[in-house]
């Protein structure tokens, strides 16, 4: 084809003028859900304070201003890293596994994960004791993120082998949800083992929080969870060549097995570090993609890593705020909390924009 | 029509394809020795399991080959870097397409994945690219539309415009015209005809539709299983008898003389068919169908088609009044009845 025969290109022609306003509702729905999560709590803090001690500036109640530094703003800062790693990590498998029930869950990633938790906190005694964990500091916090990271590149690995080999999605997806049965069922034995207190933290683990990841805990997540952003957003042009198939993609250029490795450490790093932190919060993972392109009809990873992204926080911060029970002084278990509201609202968009079937993949 | 460059596209010298498992390797078909010039449409024809799909998939470097050489504009295959490859050579594949929200402008501008940097976007010579892929193919009136909702003509015709996009000198097409209308078909020979002619590019096919691949084909590559490569004018081929032979152990016989496999066995008697033009063509179809053989040297039973224009078909047995028929059916009927209950 000699571009001398051409007629000129219509300027941005198929694209949805709406996207760009998307991105900026999502921006504007997650600095909302940041300052209301930041305010919401046993002790309501008014929002215009809120907003002056995240600027700098003092307020007439320093007890506030002690709050939000140590406790509320370090918990909406993990529900950040939390909502926007899981969203990502989840985009990347679904478009990997070219398989709309693909999430860090399903295929075991988030178990794979709980299998190191349980091996740092439950291989008894010795240096990594249960309780010593949140103790440990920064070298107790490395191990256990690594620990996890470790669980869940095993997990990916094997069921990415496997992938190699079986050639139907859902022959795959049936593989994932043994691996993750029985990664679950190793985990089971290990705690029938255990002594009561060590499994009782791990319970307490496996229920979803974003509370307690302070200080050290809480830049080494940032850190792990930023390397894996960037992982991602590196992988947006393979990713969105593997929208066709391997075959495809490689035809098209593509160092198939160089991609398929960075966006594993990038899913693993993302739901390890997560997954070693918070527990395991599901449904973020799977069902934000799904709600990004719903709302956004794209395709191009370009687009919806960072609106996964922000759909991801701001999801997340929303459940935040509704497990903090207004008026109460007890908090929900998160994970709990993002599968009951967080579904509903994804079933509604997706059902009222009558594109399932496009909305799937 | 640019002038034919001195250099084929696209060599293979003694190539072996196949697969190799467990350090078993299993060869398909090979040892060929290829080549692919610009500006030439060539048809990949062979029986199933002859290797094509596998030797497609080995040209453009999706497998590698169990032994020989391939190289592409001068250079080895192997050497080529991913991106370097896939500007030499673009592929349209079998696989199924899973692409939900992807519109088809977006589908074809993935088609500009080895040009692009490392965030993939597009400058305005990418974009004139893909708009000029979109034309050729007759696809942009509906640029805009989910790849998901279009039928199976258009989706082949987006495909097609993908690769376009790609802008390699080589592009390889894997059974484009399968799962495609009659109509459908024809059309997309036509434009790959077209396109080869216009842009100097070499496209290789492989297909099932022999008639179609009989007329559209500058070559052919004729792949018999376990046999050697025939390549050449499709006309060669039929008239040499290669043709017939690669597809004889599918128990037919292919008539050098319409260009056709015959469908039915012959059982019956000859008969002379006496007369030409459309009318000689259909009587002749009819009267094999119902296991005649029909020739034009005289025979016992004698047929007389209508001339242009006119109808009326005549019927003689031997030295009995010839009989009138107003259709084929009617002239069917009565050779039903005639030979055997005079």
């Amino acid at each position: 084809m000699r571009p001398d025969q051409l007629s000129p290109a219509p300027p941005a022609a198929g694209t949805d003028p709406r996207r760009p306003a998307w991105l900026l509702a999502l921006t504007g729905l997650v600095l909302l859900g940041f300052v209301l999560d930041i305010a919401l709590g046993p002790v309501r803090i008014p929002v215009a304070a809120v907003v002056k001690i995240l600027l700098g500036q003092p307020t007439d109640n320093p007890a506030w201003t002690f709050i939000v530094r140590e406790i509320r703003l370090p918990k909406a800062l993990t529900a950040l890293a939390v909502g926007s790693g899981l969203a990502v990590s989840g985009l990347q498998m679904q478009t990997l596994f070219r398989n709309p029930l693909a999430g860090p869950s399903v295929l075991g990633l988030t178990a794979g994960a709980g299998l190191g938790v349980a091996a740092v906190m439950l291989a008894g005694g010795g240096v990594a004791n249960g309780f010593a964990i949140r103790a440990l500091g920064l070298g107790g916090s490395w191990t256990l993120v690594l620990a996890a990271t470790v669980g869940a590149a095993l997990v990916m690995t094997l069921v990415l082998a496997l992938s190699a080999r079986v050639r139907d999605n859902v022959v795959l997806l049936i593989v994932g949800l043994m691996i993750a049965s029985v990664t679950g069922a190793i985990v089971s034995l290990w705690q029938y083992f255990s002594a009561p207190e060590q499994i009782q933290e791990y319970l307490l683990w496996t229920f979803g929080s974003l509370g307690g990841v302070v200080g050290s805990h809480l830049a080494v997540l940032a850190a792990v969870v930023t390397v894996g952003l960037v992982l991602a957003f590196a992988s947006a042009k393979p990713l969105n060549a593997l929208l066709l198939g391997e075959n495809y993609a490689r035809s098209m250029g593509l160092v198939v097995g160089r991609s398929r490795t960075l966006i594993i450490a990038s899913t693993s790093l993302l739901a390890g570090a997560i997954t070693a932190f918070c527990g395991p919060i599901g449904f973020v993972g799977i069902a934000v993609p799904h709600l990004t392109r719903a709302l956004l009809r794209t395709a191009d990873h370009r687009l919806l890593l960072p609106a996964a992204c922000l759909a991801g926080a701001a999801l997340t911060l929303a459940c935040d705020c509704v497990a903090q029970l207004p008026g109460s002084q007890t908090s929900l278990p998160l994970s709990v909390v993002t599968s009951l509201l967080g579904a509903p609202v994804v079933l509604w968009v997706v059902l009222r924009r009558q594109n399932i079937r496009s909305s799937l993949t | 029509m640019p002038p034919p460059l001195p250099a084929p596209l696209l060599t293979a010298a003694d190539l072996v394809v196949g697969y190799a498992a467990q350090k078993v390797s299993r060869p398909v078909a090979g040892p060929l020795q290829l080549s692919l010039w610009p500006g030439e449409l060539v048809c990949l024809l062979g029986p199933n399991g002859a290797g094509k799909s596998t030797l497609l998939r080995t040209l453009a470097g999706l497998q590698p080959p169990l032994s020989g050489q391939l190289g592409v504009a001068g250079q080895s295959l192997a050497g080529l870097s991913a991106p370097a490859r896939a500007r030499q050579l673009s592929i349209v594949l079998t696989d199924r397409l899973d692409v939900g929200n992807l519109t088809v402008r977006e589908l074809v501008r993935l088609g500009r994945y080895p040009h692009t940097g490392w965030l993939g976007g597009l400058t305005a010579h990418d974009e004139a690219q893909v708009q000029a892929a979109l034309h050729a193919t007759g696809t942009a009136a509906f640029a805009a539309r989910p790849v998901g909702e279009l039928s199976d003509g258009e989706r082949q015709k987006v495909l097609l415009a993908r690769a376009l996009a790609q802008d390699t000198p080589v592009v390889l097409l894997d059974e484009p015209t399968a799962h495609l209308d009659l109509p459908n078909r024809v059309a997309l020979m036509r434009l790959l005809h077209h396109l080869a002619r216009q842009t100097g590019k070499a496209i290789l096919l492989s297909t099932h539709e022999l008639d179609l691949a009989l007329q559209a084909a500058d070559r052919v590559w004729l792949l018999p299983a376990g046999g050697a490569l025939h390549a050449g004018t499709p006309e060669d081929l039929v008239l040499s008898g290669a043709f017939a032979a690669a597809f004889v152990h599918e128990g037919l016989a292919f008539d050098a003389a319409t260009g056709t496999f015959a469908l039915h066995a012959p059982t019956g008697p000859a008969v002379q068919l006496v007369g030409d033009g459309a009318a000689a063509f259909w009587t002749r179809r009819a009267l094999e169908r119902e296991g005649f053989v029909p020739t034009t040297a005289p025979a016992p039973l004698c047929v007389t088609v209508p001339p242009p224009g006119a109808t009326g078909w005549l019927s003689q047995v031997a030295d009995q009044p010839p009989q009138a028929h107003a259709t084929v059916a009617e002239l069917l009927r009565a050779l039903r009845r005639g030979p055997a209950q005079p």
